[in-house]
């Protein structure tokens, strides 16, 4: 028995120094080769990012790259299971709600030294995109490579029939008070079952057919598709500052007259009611013809113009109190998990994604928008070679009329409060008031 | 329960005293076989060590210290207790998961006596009992999933249906009043067969000249049913209802597969609860402390209908 020991001691031993090794010299090597493997959720893109891929190891023969792709739902536990056992990708997609929170866990490598050593020209992205992912400490964790913003999908036949035109519809205009043009072409888009329009009389606002305006969902502490493009016209920012607010400013009135009005769209009965939405999504539901109007981000063109039969049309957001218009601006960007074997060729690799090289490709797709100005450009022609005007999204880049999407720390606790509180104000069941009740809840998280 | 695992020990204890005879007699009794007891138990108790005691013995660490998986637990002492006092989303998991455990539990043990009572009496065809089984063999999120759509406000049939009745369309898992109650009946539907079937065994234990006797002494089948069927069946209720409600408190993959805790505030059960905190929030601490404080819970449940209901007796005997 003790021999046995002993030998297997020895072995083990032996397998020890041999794997230590091995592990040294992986993790000290500097060379870029080697296999790299890379996450994305967007299964839309994969044929995209797949091309770049074969692209980058015809430059770098040394380099291959595995692609991986995953659904959102999945994405994010898979990604934190891997950071904590360590099989986590080298390069990974990534989003600025989830970041700030990897980042502070150290398990986000900063490219401030690559950016510098290998000059990438930050200008060459559309403004703003490349801060949004420098840290409060000035540590950098992705290269852009998408954007997205807001604007109103229709359907053409319904606004014809209404007698709305495509001048109309591209030029409404909004305030908290009485709704302006925009919540004049909802209640006429509005259709009860006996045919009467949400503007005439008689119309009987608990058998409705059509409604002028989808609901998603009460949009949460963001309301990215649902409502910010409105609170933003009102000067109202959700926190203190952005990036990485401390103080949220969901007590504001200003906030809660533009939710107030949102919810009494419900209430008037030209909106869906919240309770009605749990189930077939927002867009099923336009294409059942269930709403003429759909306020949704541009990543959804694809599936809006892809229905069959719905002739859509999309017009710019309304103008607010302002004189201007206003979109939530979001940003993806490919970072690199900290503990990679081969941080040299995920450089490499996170390089080519931000390049024109690759952004092109995915331009050519006409899935997003890439972050480079002149590949979004590129993916704008593409849209139209396919017959879609996309100019309403890429409008609020041009007239810099877009507000960042918040970043902060503490993001999903604050989803955790904002949910319910929100859904809460939409349904009618607590008055927008209550909302400076969450406010302070949500600021307490900051102490 | 404990009868059967003792009566069960004596034989194998008796086997090996014949094999190996003589010298210290006394101590080969005792330790003998131990062993091959141990070779025979090592499987489930590897099992039981690796899956149960030693994450159940981490949880509890957990629960006193602030952890967010990456990083390390850094020991706090009993303030996330502190907190899930004054927490008032626990209260409202606990309100929300006991509405859903007794309309759940309520419902499907009335439901499965009176099928057990049928497969017993009336249908007495295979096929008849293992439809029953059916809902049963589909996965939680399935059945879930197939309900959703099928009660789903704008396409669900069974809004068409109730619309053509005439009354107005019920959002089943978007207002607040519905959300739970429709997930109650979601899984009493799926689990009721199962428990009927354990029922029907219970059933099935219950000498036929019991029976026979009362028949004899004139007694009605209402009679016979709370004088003779149920005091028999006890042992048999216990057990499934123990393991029922354990089962029902723990709901979570209905909840998460279609309401998400909303509407508000409205099905965020103690379960969903806890991954919300947990797996969303990365705050293993807290989730874990609230998954301590399920297992007292669950523990005190158990306790009280065996103690109660004397769930280790039977009247048979």
């Amino acid at each position: 028995m003790k021999k046995t020991i002993g030998v297997a001691a020895a072995a083990a031993a032996i397998a020890l120094t041999l794997s230590a090794c091995g592990g040294g010299g992986a993790s000290t090597s500097t060379e870029a080769k080697g296999e790299i493997n890379y996450w994305l959720w967007d299964a839309n893109q994969l044929p995209a990012y797949k091309q770049c891929a074969d692209d980058f190891t015809k430059a770098n023969p040394d380099i291959t790259v595995k692609i991986t792709q995953r659904g959102w739902d999945d994405y994010w536990s898979t990604l934190t299971n891997g950071f904590v056992a360590g099989t986590a990708p080298d390069v990974f997609t990534n989003h600025l709600a989830k970041y700030p929170e990897y980042a502070k866990k150290k398990q986000l490598l900063a490219l401030n030294d690559a950016v510098e050593k290998d000059n990438i020209d930050l200008s060459q992205y559309n403004e703003g995109l490349a801060d949004l992912w420098v840290d409060e400490d000035g540590k950098r964790y992705g290269l852009p490579k998408d954007w997205d913003t807001i604007a109103l999908f229709y359907n053409k036949k319904m606004a014809a029939d209404a007698g709305i035109t495509e001048e109309q519809m591209k030029n409404l205009t909004w305030n908290p008070q009485d709704g302006g043009s925009y919540e004049k072409a909802i209640a006429h888009l509005t259709v009860d079952q006996n045919g009467k329009r949400g503007d005439e009389a008689g119309f009987d606002k608990n058998n409705v057919a059509v409604y002028g305006l989808g609901l998603e969902n009460s949009g949460s502490g963001q309301g990215q598709t649902q409502w910010s493009f409105l609170s933003a016209t009102t000067g109202w920012t959700h926190s203190d500052k952005n990036p990485w607010g401390k103080k949220f400013n969901y007590d504001d009135p200003k906030f809660q007259d533009t939710i107030k009005w949102w919810a009494r769209l419900a209430e008037k009965g030209y909106m869906p009611k919240l309770e009605t939405t749990v189930g077939a999504s927002v867009a099923d539901n336009f294409a059942a013809g269930k709403a003429a109007i759909n306020s949704n981000g541009s990543w959804m063109i694809g599936q809006y113009t892809g229905y069959k039969g719905v002739e859509v049309g999309i017009a710019p957001t309304p103008v607010g109190p302002n004189g201007k218009r206003a979109s939530m601006f979001n940003g993806l960007a490919d970072s690199i998990w900290a503990g990679t074997k081969n941080p040299a060729a995920a450089t490499k690799w996170v390089e080519y994604l931000g390049s024109a090289a690759c952004q092109d490709v995915v331009a050519g797709k006409a899935v997003v928008f890439p972050a480079i100005k002149s590949s979004a450009e590129k993916a704008t022609e593409a849209f139209k070679g396919k017959g879609i005007d996309v100019s309403p999204f890429a409008q609020h880049v041009k007239d810099e009329t877009t507000v960042l999407v918040p970043i902060t720390d503490n993001a999903a606790k604050v989803e955790g409060i904002m949910e319910p509180a929100m859904d809460a104000v939409v349904s009618g069941k607590q008055p927008a008031s209550s909302l400076t009740q969450a406010n302070e809840q949500v600021n307490g998280l900051f102490k | 329960m404990t009868t059967t695992t003792a009566r069960g020990a004596v034989p194998a204890r008796k086997a090996p005293r014949g094999a190996e005879g003589t010298a210290s007699r006394g101590w080969r009794r005792n330790h003998g076989d131990l062993k091959v007891a141990l070779f025979f138990i090592a499987p489930a108790m590897i099992g039981f060590i690796a899956f149960f005691l030693v994450p159940t013995l981490r949880g509890i660490y957990l629960s006193f210290t602030e952890y967010s998986i990456l990083g390390d637990p850094e020991w706090i002492g009993a303030k996330n207790y502190e907190a899930i006092a004054k927490d008032p989303l626990f209260w409202n998991a606990l309100a929300v998961t006991c509405q859903y455990v007794l309309i759940n539990i309520a419902l499907q043990t009335a439901l499965a006596l009176g099928l057990a009572l049928l497969m017993q009496r009336v249908a007495k065809s295979t096929l008849i009992r293992g439809t029953l089984l059916l809902p049963y063999l589909m996965a939680n999120v399935i059945a879930a999933l197939l309900w959703f759509w099928l009660l789903d406000y704008q396409i669900g049939i069974v809004n068409y249906l109730i619309e053509g009745l005439g009354l107005p369309r019920v959002a089943f898992f978007g207002s607040e009043q519905w959300a739970i109650p429709t997930q109650a009946l979601i899984n009493t539907w799926r689990h009721m067969g199962y428990t009927a079937l354990l029922i029907f065994a219970g059933l099935q234990a219950i000498p036929n000249h019991v029976y026979e006797v009362a028949n004899l002494d004139g007694a009605s089948p209402t009679q016979t049913f709370w004088k003779i069927t149920m005091p028999l069946l006890r042992p048999v209720l216990v057990l499934v209802l123990i393991v029922t409600v354990i089962g029902s408190f723990q709901v979570f993959d209905t909840v998460a597969v279609t309401t998400q805790g909303g509407p508000v505030n409205a099905s965020r059960v103690l379960q969903f609860y806890i991954y919300q905190r947990a797996f969303t929030e990365s705050d293993f601490g807290y989730g874990s402390a609230l998954a301590v404080i399920l297992f007292v819970i669950l523990a005190l449940v158990a306790f009280i209908q065996m103690k109660f209901l004397r769930g280790n007796e039977s009247d048979l005997d």
